[in-house]
C-alpha cells in the first residue's frame, strides 16, 4: 500500500524532528510525514533539507528541531513555563514506536493504565480508580485541556518520597503534541511540565520526544532522562500491539469509557480538523 | 558490594539483573546513559571497558565484561546449589554452554533491529530481522521437542540454566524490532514459564506473568 499523502491540518503542522543536543555537524538522516530528511548544524543553526534537496523552514524551540513540509500559521504553540529560569529543562530522549503518532497520543492522555502498566510509579493496585475530571476546547478551539484529573501515584517524579494523589492538567494544542501539567513535589504552588512532541514518520509510526521543563534540584539529566525513559519503556509494548495501528475516529469503532473523555475530545477535535493521516476516519 | 554498570532499557543488562535477582543478591546500579546521551562512547566508561560495551560487573578486584561473561561468574559465585550453571554433565554443560552462543546471535539480531527502530541507530533493520527469525525458527523447534520429551527448558534437566536468562531479554523484547512471536507457539510457552521463575523481575517492556504484580 503506498503512503497517503497528509491531509491540509497535518501538512501545514510544524512537526520535531530531532532533540537540539542530538543534531550534530554530521548529517542525520530522519523521516517526516513519510518524506526522508537530512539535518545538521552548521555556523548559523540548524538546517533541514527536503528529499529533493530543498531547504525546509526551521524552529529551534524546546529543546526540540522543529520543521514543516507545508505553510504554518505562526509558530508553535506556547509554553510559557520553558523561560522561567529556575527550571530545568531537558531532552529526556526520543524514541521509535511502531504504531500511529495519535495513538501515542491518545496513550499519553489515558491515567486508566497507570496501576497496570507503571506499577508502582504512577499508580498501585487497588488505585485504580479515574475520578471525575474537566475536558474543554480553548484558545477558540485550537486546543483541548483537560483539568482536574487527580490520580494516587506512588512515585509521581524523580523526588517524590511518597505516595500521594497528584494532579495533572493535560493540553493537546497540536495533533501530534501533548503538554502534561503535574503537582511539583518540590513546590506545591506550580507545576512539572513533560511534553510528548511526536514526529510522525509514517501513518503507523512515530518518534515520540520527550522533554521536559521541571523543578528538581538534586537529581543529574541522565537520571531524569533514565525516568521517563523507563516510563516510555514500559508503554511502548502496548502502543506497539494496539490494533489497528491507526486511531479510529469512528465513535462506534472502539468502545470508550467515562474515563476516556479526553481521548472522545481528541478524536473528535483530529476529526473536525479534517485529519486523515494516521487515523481511519469515521465513514461519511 | 556489586556494582553493574548498567542501563535500564538494554536487554543484556537485564540478563545480569535477572539473574542476581533470582539469586537474592545484592547489588549496586550505576547508571550509565547508553541513550539518549551515549555515554558508553565517553572516555569515563571506556576506561572501565574500552569495547564499551554494557554491561560491567564489579565484584572486589574482578571486573567483568560481556553479559554471557557475566551470568556464569555470578552462576558459578552465587548460586550454591550449582543448577544454574550445571558442569556435571558434560552434555549439558556443553549445550548450556551452546544457548550462551545463541543469545550472542540475538543480540546480532533482534537486538540491532530494536535498536534501529526504537532509539534511530544506524543499523539494516530488515537483515535484522530476518536473521532474528532465523534464530526464533530454530529455538521454537527445539523448544516443541523439549516440551514433548516433558523438558521446559533450552537444556536438558529439571531447573532452568543462564541459557534461559541469556536468551530471554531479546526474545520478549522483540516486537520493539518489529519481530512478532506470533508464529512461535512453543517460544511463547517458554517465555511465559521464564515469568514464573521465582524472584523473576520486569524491565521496560517486559510485563509480569501478572499483570499489576510488579
Amino acid at each position: 500500500m503506498a503512503d497517503p499523502l497528509p491531509d491540509p491540518f497535518m501538512l501545514n503542522q510544524w512537526f520535531p524532528i530531532s532533540a537540539l543536543q542530538d543534531v550534530h555537524d554530521r548529517p542525520r538522516r530522519t523521516t517526516l510525514l513519510g518524506e526522508p530528511l537530512v539535518y545538521f548544524r552548521d555556523g548559523s543553526g540548524c538546517r533541514v533539507t527536503g528529499a529533493d534537496g530543498r531547504a525546509l523552514p526551521v524552529l529551534e524551540q524546546y529543546a526540540c528541531l522543529w520543521t514543516t513540509l507545508g505553510r504554518p500559521e505562526g509558530g508553535l504553540f506556547p509554553i510559557p513555563e520553558y523561560d522561567e529560569p529556575d527550571r530545568r529543562n531537558i531532552a529526556a530522549g526520543s524514541i521509535g514506536v511502531n504504531v500511529s503518532a495519535m495513538r501515542g497520543i491518545e496513550n499519553f492522555l489515558d491515567m486508566g493504565h497507570f496501576p497496570y502498566v507503571h506499577t508502582g510509579i504512577l499508580g498501585e493496585l487497588p488505585h485504580t480508580e479515574v475520578k471525575e475530571y474537566n475536558v474543554e476546547l480553548r484558545e477558540g478551539g485550537r486546543e483541548i485541556v483537560a483539568t482536574e484529573c487527580l490520580f494516587y501515584q506512588p512515585r509521581a517524579s524523580t523526588v517524590s518520597t511518597s505516595g500521594a494523589d497528584v494532579e495533572y492538567v493535560y493540553r493537546v494544542p497540536h495533533p501530534t503534541c501533548s503538554v502534561l501539567y503535574k503537582s511539583s513535589p518540590m513546590d506545591t504552588r506550580r507545576l512539572d511540565v513533560i511534553a510528548l512532541f511526536g514526529q510522525p514518520t509514517g501513518p503507523e509510526s512515530f518518534r515520540g520526544h520527550m522533554v521536559l521543563s521541571i523543578l528538581d534540584d538534586v537529581n543529574a539529566d541522565d537520571f531524569i532522562s533514565y525516568f521517563q525513559l523507563h516510563i516510555f519503556g514500559q508503554d511502548k509494548p502496548i502502543l506497539e500491539n494496539q490494533m489497528p495501528k491507526r486511531l479510529p475516529l469512528d465513535p462506534r469503532a472502539e468502545t470508550p469509557i467515562r474515563a476516556d473523555k479526553t481521548s472522545i475530545m481528541y478524536r473528535r477535535w483530529l476529526a473536525s480538523n479534517g485529519v486523515t493521516y494516521g487515523v481511519i476516519p469515521a465513514a461519511a | 558490594m556489586i556494582r553493574l554498570y548498567d542501563f535500564d532499557l538494554s536487554g543484556n543488562c537485564y540478563k545480569a539483573r535477572l539473574l542476581l535477582a533470582i539469586l537474592g543478591v545484592e547489588y549496586e546500579r550505576r547508571n550509565v546513559d547508553f541513550f539518549p546521551g551515549l555515554k558508553h562512547r565517553e572516555p569515563e566508561f571506556l576506561a572501565v571497558n574500552p569495547l564499551g560495551q554494557l554491561p560491567v560487573l564489579e565484584d572486589g578486584d574482578l571486573r567483568l565484561a560481556q553479559s554471557q561473561a557475566i551470568l556464569v561468574y555470578v552462576a558459578r559465585k552465587y548460586d550454591p546449589s550449582g543448577r544454574w550453571y550445571p558442569l556435571d554433565s558434560p552434555e549439558i554443560a556443553g549445550q548450556v554452554q551452546q544457548w550462551l552462543g545463541f543469545a550472542e546471535g540475538l543480540t546480532a539480531t533482534a537486538s540491532a533491529a530494536r535498536l534501529a527502530d526504537g532509539m534511530g541507530f544506524d543499523f539494516d533493520a530488515e537483515a535484522a530481522r530476518d536473521g532474528a527469525h532465523k534464530l526464533f525458527a530454530v529455538m521454537d523447534e527445539h523448544l516443541w521437542f523439549q516440551e514433548r520429551q516433558g523438558q521446559d527448558w533450552l537444556a536438558p534437566g529439571a531447573a532452568p540454566t543462564v541459557a534461559d536468562i541469556a536468551c530471554f531479554p531479546y526474545v520478549m523484547l522483540s516486537e520493539e524490532g518489529g519481530i512478532s512471536r506470533e508464529t512461535y507457539p512453543a517460544i511463547r510457552r517458554w517465555t511465559d514459564r521464564v515469568k514464573r521463575i521465582p524472584g523473576f523481575v520486569v524491565m521496560p517492556g517486559i510485563f509480569p506473568a501478572v499483570l499489576g504484580s510488579q
